[in-house]
C-alpha cells in the first residue's frame, strides 16, 4: 500500500519552488525599495537652478539655494584670484586632490572662469555654513588674513576658492557642485556643461 | 419563493444603459490609451483648445513628453506656450480668481476628469453644446444643463439647435428637450469632429493615469510568473500529499 | 565530500545556534507546538484556505500601509494631492497604492468567505466559541479599519460617507448630537478629524488587529481546527497520542497553502494590473475629485463590502420621527452573529450531516446576503426599499430562529472517522 518516499523528488521540486520564490519575493521587493527613490517633484525642486550674474560686482558674493543647500558665486577681483598662488603652503590640500569638484573645477582657481568662484557654501566639518570675509586684514582674523571664508561654528578658515588651511576641524576644501555658463550673464548651477540645455 | 428570488436577482444585476444624471443617453468614447498617435494628437487639442481656462495641476509636461514620444525639445516648441520647465506641471495661463469672474464658475483641473466622470460623459459633454438664446453667452449644454464652459469648439463643430417635444407632466404641458439637431456647420464633418473629441478625450483618459499602459503590460508578464510559481507549487503539494491516505 | 563536510558543519552550527536560542527562548517548542507538530484534520477543502489568505492579506496591507504612511500627507489641504503624488511622482507609488486599494477589498472578500466555512462546518461550535467570538472582534475591527481608512484619500466620497456614518451616531437618544461632535472633534467632518482617523487607520487598529489575530490563531490551536465533517479528531487517538485523522500543519499545510497562496495572488494581480477600480466598486469614481463640503455626489454609496448592513439600515423606516431603529437593526445584525454558537442547536456540526431546514435556509441566507448588498448600492426607491425589508427580516429570522429549526431539523449520523480522498 505505501510507496516509498522519493525523497531527491522532493528536495528537488522544494529546491525549484523555494527559488521561484525567492526570485518572486527579490522582484515584489524591488518596487518598495525604488519608491524611496527621489520622486519627479524631488527631481524637479532639486532641478538646476539658473542664476543671473550681470549685476554681482567684483569682489561680491550671490547666495542662491540649490537643492536645499547654500550656493555662493563670488565674483573675483584679479587681486583676489592672483592672491591664490601664494597660499599652497599654508593650505591642506592645495591641489584639491582629497575634495570634491567636477574636473573642470581641479585647477588652481578652482572654477571654469577665474573670475567667478561657484562653491557650496557648506562646511565640510559638520555642515555649517561659512560666511564670506573678503576684505583683508580682517580685525577678528588677523592682519594677514588674505580674504576667503570663516566657519563660525568651529572656527575652520577656506581660502578665495573654498581650499581649507592647515588644521582646521574641516577636513577637506569646499565642494564645488557641477555648474555650467548659459553665457556671460547666466550660470546653471547643477549641470555640467556637456548636458547644459 | 426561492426562483423568484433568484431571478430578480439575476435580472437586477444585468448592468443597464449608461445614463447622465440628467437622463441623457451617453455616447461610448471608444477610444485607445495605447495609440499613442492618438494621444499625441489629444495632447495638441488640448494645448490649444482647453489650457487657456483648465489646469491640470497633477501632470508634468515631461511625463507627458515621455510616455507620448515627444522629444524635450518639440516639447518645449509645440506644446509649452507659455513657458516653463519641463519638471513643471501643467497650469493654466488664466489667473484662477480671472476665471471666476469671467465665467461665473471656476474651469475645474482636468487631470482626474476622466477618472471621476468617466470617458463617456466627458465625449457626450464635448459633443452636446447647443444654441441657447436665454442664457448669457447664447449657448447651452445638454448633458450639463445651464453649463457655465463656452461652446470653446464651436469653429471646429458648428453650432446645433435643440429639438423640443410638448411633454405633459403632472397635468401641466412643458417643453422638453429630447435631442440635438445639427445647425450651422463648422469646419469639421460629424466623423472628424467625433475623431477630433475622441482623440482629446483620450488624452484625459491618459492624464487620469499616466502608468496605465506600463502597467497593463507589466500585468501580463506578473500573470505569467505566478502562473510558473503556482504550477511549481501544484507539483510540491502533489508530491507531499501522496502520504495522505 | 569537501561540499559535504562544510554543509555538515553548517547544519552543526545551525544546531548549536538553535540550541542556544532554546535555552532562552521558546522557539523550537513553538515551531512543533504549532506548526511541526500541530496536527490538522487531514481532509481540509477550498474553504480552508481563506484564513491563511487572510493572514497573508494583513501583512500586505501593513507593508503597503507603511509604505503610503512615507508619502501621504495627514491634512485636508494636502491628502488628496499627496495621494496623486503617490500615483505620479513617486517611483512605483502607483502600484503600493494599488496593492492597498484591493487588498482592502481582497481582506472582506477572504473575511466573508472564511465566516463561511464557519457557517457550513459549525466552526463556531462548542469548544470554538472563543474562537468566533475573537473572528467576530476581527470583524468588527476591520469594519472600523477600512471606515477610517476610507476618509484619508479626502475624496467627495470619503467625505460624504464619513459624513453620513458619523451622522448615524447622532440618532442616539440624549447622547447623540454631542457624541458626533465628540467624534469629529469639530463641528464638521474636517481636517481634525481627518488627522484622529489617520491616527485610528494607521496604529490604533492595526495593533488591535494584530493582537485580535494572535488571539484567534492561539484559542484556535488550544482546541485544534474543526473540519468539513465536523467531527473532533481527537477523539480518536492512536498509540502514540496523534489523532488517527491528523496531519502535521508542517509540510502537508505550509504546502498547501503556498499552492493556495499562489492561486489567490494570480486573481488578485489580475485585478491590481488590470482592473484597479473594478468598475468603480473598489476606487469609486466621486472619490476622484477632493472633498467639496457643499456639494454631494449624486449617488452616496458605501463601498461593496458595508452594503448589505446599509441596506438594513435604511429599511427601517423613521418611527416617531427618529432613524435611531434602523441604526439599532444594522447594529444589531452584526451583534447577534455573536451569539452564533448558542443559536445552533444541531446536534451535529456540518452541514454534510445536517437536514434539508439549514441547508435551504444557509442557501437562501446567501441570496438574501447578496441582493441586500445589491440593495444598499442602489437609490432609496422600489422595488429596492421592499427588498431590503424583505431581506432584513430574513437575515433576522434565520438567526433568531435557528434556535428552533436546528432542533426539530433531521440529521445524519456524523461519522467516526473523516471523509477523505486522496488529492
Amino acid at each position: 500500500m505505501s510507496e516509498k518516499v522519493d525523497h531527491g523528488r522532493r528536495r528537488l521540486l522544494t529546491a525549484a519552488t523555494t527559488l521561484t520564490g525567492a526570485v518572486g519575493v527579490a522582484f515584489a521587493a524591488v518596487p518598495f525599495l525604488a519608491s524611496w527613490k527621489p520622486s519627479a517633484r524631488a527631481k524637479a525642486l532639486g532641478a538646476p537652478v539658473e542664476i543671473d550674474i550681470s549685476k554681482l560686482e567684483p569682489g561680491a558674493m550671490l547666495n542662491v539655494e540649490w537643492r536645499g543647500k547654500p550656493i555662493y558665486v563670488v565674483r573675483r577681483t584679479s587681486g583676489m584670484s592672483e592672491g591664490l598662488a601664494k597660499l599652497d603652503g599654508l593650505l591642506a590640500d592645495p591641489a584639491s586632490k582629497a575634495s570634491d569638484q567636477p574636473e573642470y573645477a581641479q585647477n588652481s582657481v578652482r572654477a571654469i572662469r577665474q573670475e567667478f568662484l561657484v562653491v557650496l557654501g557648506v562646511c565640510t566639518h559638520l555642515g555649517c555654513a561659512p560666511l564670506g570675509r573678503f576684505t583683508r586684514g580682517d580685525a577678528e582674523l588677523g592682519a594677514d588674513w588674505p580674504g576667503g571664508f570663516y566657519c563660525p561654528c568651529h572656527g575652520s578658515r577656506f581660502d578665495l576658492a573654498g581650499r581649507v588651511y592647515r588644521n582646521m576641524p574641516a577636513p577637506t576644501n569646499l565642494a564645488i557642485p557641477p555648474y555650467a555658463f548659459l553665457d556671460d550673464n547666466h550660470i546653471l548651477v547643477g549641470q555640467d556643461q556637456s548636458r547644459a540645455v | 419563493m426561492l426562483t423568484r428570488t433568484l431571478v430578480l436577482a439575476a435580472v437586477l444585476l444585468l448592468p443597464g444603459p449608461a445614463l447622465a444624471a440628467t437622463g441623457v443617453p451617453l455616447e461610448r468614447a471608444g477610444n485607445d490609451v495605447h495609440n499613442v498617435a492618438s494621444l499625441q494628437r489629444g495632447a495638441r487639442n488640448f494645448v490649444n483648445y482647453c489650457l487657456g481656462c483648465h489646469s491640470a495641476q497633477f501632470v508634468r509636461w515631461n511625463r507627458v513628453a515621455a510616455d507620448l514620444g515627444i522629444p524635450e525639445a518639440a516639447l518645449q516648441q509645440n506644446l509649452m506656450f507659455a513657458g516653463g520647465k519641463p519638471f513643471d506641471v501643467i497650469q493654466s495661463a488664466m489667473p484662477p480668481g480671472q476665471a471666476t469672474i469671467w465665467l461665473g464658475h471656476a474651469p475645474p483641473d482636468l487631470s482626474l476628469i476622466a477618472r471621476s466622470r468617466g470617458t463617456d460623459y466627458v465625449f457626450t459633454y464635448l459633443k452636446s453644446f447647443y444654441a441657447d438664446p436665454a442664457r448669457p453667452n447664447g449657448i447651452n449644454n445638454r448633458v450639463l444643463a445651464n453649463t457655465a464652459m463656452p461652446h470653446v469648439l464651436w469653429p471646429l463643430q458648428g453650432l446645433a439647435q435643440p429639438k423640443f417635444r410638448l411633454v405633459t407632466v403632472n397635468g401641466r404641458t412643458e417643453q422638453h428637450l429630447v435631442g440635438l439637431e445639427p445647425g450651422e456647420p463648422g469646419e469639421l464633418g460629424t466623423e472628424e469632429f467625433d475623431a477630433f473629441v475622441r482623440d482629446t478625450v483620450n488624452f484625459l483618459d491618459y492624464m487620469g493615469e499616466p502608468v496605465k499602459a506600463k502597467r497593463e503590460s507589466l500585468g501580463i508578464w506578473v500573470i505569467l510568473f505566478l502562473l510558473a510559481f503556482w504550477l511549481m507549487a501544484w507539483l510540491l503539494k502533489r508530491e507531499y500529499w501522496k502520504d495522505v491516505r | 565530500m569537501a561540499k559535504g563536510a562544510s554543509s555538515a558543519a553548517a547544519g552543526g552550527t545551525m544546531k548549536a545556534l538553535v540550541a542556544w536560542i532554546d535555552e532562552r527562548f521558546p522557539l523550537t517548542q513553538m515551531w512543533n507546538e504549532h506548526i511541526a507538530q500541530y496536527y490538522a484534520p487531514k481532509n481540509f477543502n477550498v474553504w480552508y484556505y481563506f484564513g491563511s489568505l487572510a493572514l497573508f492579506v494583513l501583512v500586505m496591507q501593513i507593508v503597503t500601509g507603511i509604505f503610503l504612511t512615507m508619502n501621504y500627507k495627514p491634512s485636508a489641504a494636502e491628502a488628496f494631492a499627496s495621494v496623486e503624488y503617490i500615483m505620479r511622482d513617486v517611483e512605483w507609488g502607483w502600484l503600493i497604492r494599488y496593492l492597498h486599494s484591493t487588498g482592502a477589498s481582497a481582506f472582506f472578500l477572504l473575511v466573508y468567505l472564511h465566516m463561511f466555512r464557519a457557517m457550513l462546518y459549525g466552526s463556531y461550535r462548542k469548544p470554538r466559541e472563543l474562537l468566533w467570538i475573537f473572528g467576530m472582534l476581527i470583524y468588527l475591527c476591520l469594519m472600523g479599519e477600512a471606515f477610517f481608512g476610507y476618509l484619508l484619500p479626502w475624496g467627495n466620497m470619503s467625505y460624504w460617507g464619513a459624513q453620513v456614518i458619523v451622522s448615524l451616531f447622532g440618532t442616539l437618544p440624549v447622547i447623540g448630537s454631542g457624541l458626533v461632535e465628540w467624534i469629529r472633534g469639530d463641528f464638521y467632518i474636517s481636517d481634525i478629524t481627518l488627522n484622529r482617523f489617520f491616527a485610528l487607520h494607521v496604529i490604533a487598529l492595526p495593533l488591535v488587529l494584530v493582537f485580535l489575530v494572535l488571539a484567534h490563531i492561539l484559542a484556535l490551536h488550544e482546541v485544534g481546527s474543526n473540519n468539513p465533517d465536523g467531527i473532533e479528531i481527537k477523539d480518536r487517538k492512536g498509540s502514540d497520542g496523534v489523532p488517527l485523522d491528523g496531519i502535521p500543519f508542517h509540510p502537508y499545510y505550509t504546502v498547501k497553502d503556498i499552492m493556495g497562496l499562489a492561486f489567490f495572488l494570480i486573481l488578485f494581480c489580475a485585478v491590481v494590473f488590470f482592473a484597479p477600480s473594478f468598475g468603480g466598486l473598489f476606487l469609486e469614481a466621486p472619490n476622484f475629485e477632493p472633498a467639496n463640503p457643499l456639494q454631494t455626489p449624486e449617488h452616496i454609496a458605501p463601498i461593496w463590502y458595508f452594503t448589505p448592513f446599509y441596506a438594513m439600515l435604511r429599511a427601517v423606516p423613521a418611527f416617531f420621527g427618529t432613524q435611531v431603529w434602523g441604526v439599532l437593526v444594522m447594529g444589531g445584525a452584526i451583534v447577534l452573529l455573536f451569539f452564533l454558537p448558542w443559536l445552533d442547536r444541531s446536534p451535529v456540526k456540518s452541514i454534510r450531516y445536517r437536514g434539508p431546514i439549514y441547508k435551504i435556509a444557509l442557501a437562501v441566507f446567501v441570496v438574501w446576503f447578496a441582493v441586500l448588498g445589491y440593495c444598499g448600492f442602489m437609490p432609496a426607491v422600489q422595488p429596492y426599499k421592499a427588498l431590503s425589508v424583505m431581506g432584513t427580516v430574513y437575515y433576522f429570522a434565520f438567526l433568531l430562529l435557528m434556535p428552533w429549526y436546528t432542533s426539530i431539523d433531521s440529521h445524519k449520523p456524523a461519522p467516526q472517522r473523516v471523509t477523505y480522498h486522496a488529492h
